[in-house]
């Protein structure tokens, strides 16, 4: 029970991260073409709206598993530094898995 | 000024090791048209760009370039986990692993160490973005 009740957790996490990892690439990509379309308004409203969705992501993800961005995120936790936990991005176990939804 | 974030750009889940493909993987990490060399030629070039939207174009490409470099370096370190000596050996990892063991380092897929002599700064737009063609837009 435990058990399960753990990998729904980490499940849990998983999509949120997968979710703000998606909004972040959209935000990126938008950012760059802007850089060469500025007077493109409706990139750029796009680009607002997703800035938006994706900073309500990561408070909320934040809130949960630990700060995200050097020296911006708030230290939820004041008796212990968390921003040094593991996982850290490189190991597999802190990505999201995308088997299954690859482009055809 | 940079931000660094705890999550890659892009997530990568390797579940299997494999020597070979990471050799190759290096290419792109260290290699002279790597993600450093890309990330080192806009870095470089973006202080004596013209115009407002070429000096936010490469400096947010650079940008970008560190959190590919961060992707390639993931990579390799992901398909080396729990290799085999004989799997080392077979895919002739084992020049590498004699130096560097399973340690992530900026060379090229045949070991030549990364150098700043892959890439050029010349303080003038056209031969900057010409120079940028070469090495990024060759294998797209």
């Amino acid at each position: 029970m435990e058990q399960e009740m753990m990998n729904q957790e980490m499940m849990n996490q998983e999509m949120l991260l997968q979710k703000l990892m998606e909004l972040d690439f959209i935000a990126v990509d938008l950012g760059l073409y802007l850089n060469t379309h500025p007077t493109e308004t409706e990139a750029i409203n796009a680009y607002n709206q997703i800035i938006e969705a994706a900073d309500t992501l990561r408070i909320k993800y934040e809130r949960l598993y630990g700060p995200l961005c050097s020296f911006r995120s708030y230290a939820a936790d004041t008796q212990n530094w968390q921003w040094k936990n593991n996982p850290w991005p490189w190991e597999a176990i802190a990505n999201p898995s995308l088997a299954g939804k690859e482009c055809r | 000024m940079f931000i660094f974030e705890k999550k890659l750009e892009f997530p990568i889940k390797i579940t299997k090791p494999d020597a070979r493909l990471a050799k190759i993987m290096l290419e792109q990490y260290g290699g002279g048209d790597g993600e450093w060399g890309a990330a080192m030629r806009y870095l470089s070039q973006r202080f004596t760009m013209v115009t407002p939207e070429a000096k936010a174009t490469l400096n947010d490409i650079a940008t970008e370039e560190l959190a590919h470099e961060e992707m390639m370096g993931t990579i390799f370190y992901q398909l080396t986990r729990g290799l085999t000596k004989q799997q080392i050996i077979d895919a002739g990892l084992d020049a590498y692993y004699v130096n560097h063991g399973l340690g992530v380092y900026p060379c090229s897929a045949a070991g030549v160490p990364f150098s700043a002599s892959a890439l050029q700064s010349k303080g003038d737009p056209i031969s900057d973005l010409y120079e940028d063609l070469a090495a990024d837009a060759a294998h797209l």
